[in-house]
C-alpha cells in the first residue's frame, strides 16, 4: 500500500492504522521507518515533488519481493511543504518473523532513496531550492548524453 | 508525435516533437540550452517505464519523462 499526502503524515494516526490493518494476519514483526525533518542550515523546512506514475511501480516491485518472503510492505510519502519536526516519510514492513522484517527495511529505504521518483527542495528564505547536493541520479541516468 | 516532460526540478514547459527513435529525442534535446546541466544526470522514461538504451522506436503518442537526481524521505 503506497499512500501519499499533502503536507506533513499524521504520523499516530498512520502507523496505528497499519499496525490494526495488519493486526488479524499473524505478523510477528513490525518495523516502521519515519523520517522527520531536522534543524539544519537554517532551513524552515523541505518541500518534495512526487512523480507517482512511476512510483506506484517502483513500490509494486518491491511488493511482490515482500510478498515472496511472506511479507508486505506499507509506505507514505509527503508531496508539498513539510516543516522542521514534521514527518514526510514512513516506510514499513510486516512479517512472520524478525529477520526478515530487519533486512528489508534496509534494503527497502536505500533503494527509496535511491530510486523512487521524488525530488526534495530546501524552504529557506522564502525560496524552494532544489536539494541537488543531497540527491542521486537514478541508475541508468545519463543515456541522453551518451551514457549507456 | 510525442510529447517529452521534465519531471521535477527542471523547469521547463513539456514539449512535442516528430520522432521515431529516442535517438532522435536525444539529438535535439542536447541542441537544448535550458537542459545542459541536466542531460548528463536525467534518468528517462517511455510511457512511465524507465529505458536503459536510446535505440528503443517510438510511436505516435509515445509519452517520454526525464528524471532528474532524486531524493525522498
Amino acid at each position: 500500500m503506497l499512500e501519499l499526502y499533502e503536507g506533513a503524515l499524521n504520523v499516530p494516526e498512520i502507523i496505528t492504522r497499519w499496525y490494526a490493518e495488519e493486526a488479524d494476519y499473524n505478523y510477528g514483526a513490525y518495523i516502521p521507518f519515519i523520517g522527520t525533518v531536522r534543524a539544519e542550515d537554517g532551513i524552515e523546512g523541505l518541500s518534495f515533488d512526487v512523480y507517482e506514475p512511476i512510483l506506484s511501480s517502483w513500490f509494486d516491485t518491491w511488493q511482490a519481493k515482500a510478498e515472496a518472503l511472506g511479507a508486505k510492505l506499507k509506505m507514505a510519502h509527503s508531496r508539498g511543504d513539510v516543516l522542521v519536526h514534521e514527518s514526510s516519510y514512513i516506510a514499513a514492513v510486516f512479517s512472520p518473523k524478525r529477520r526478515v522484517a530487519l533486512e528489508m527495511i534496509e534494503q527497502f529505504v536505500e533503494d527509496f532513496k535511491a530510486s523512487a521518483p521524488i525530488w526534495k527542495y530546501d524552504l529557506k528564505d522564502g525560496q524552494r531550492l532544489y536539494a541537488a547536493d543531497r540527491s542521486t541520479a537514478i541508475q541508468g541516468a545519463g543515456i541522453l548524453g551518451g551514457k549507456s | 508525435m510525442i510529447t517529452i516532460e521534465f519531471l521535477g526540478p527542471i523547469q521547463k514547459a513539456a514539449i512535442t516533437m516528430e520522432a521515431v527513435s529516442l535517438r532522435d529525442v536525444a539529438e535535439v534535446l542536447k541542441q537544448d540550452d535550458e537542459l545542459v546541466q541536466w542531460i548528463d544526470n536525467c534518468a528517462v522514461a517511455l510511457n512511465d517505464t524507465l529505458v536503459a538504451s536510446l535505440d528503443i522506436p517510438l510511436k505516435d503518442g509515445d509519452k517520454i519523462s526525464l528524471l532528474p537526481p532524486v531524493c525522498g524521505g
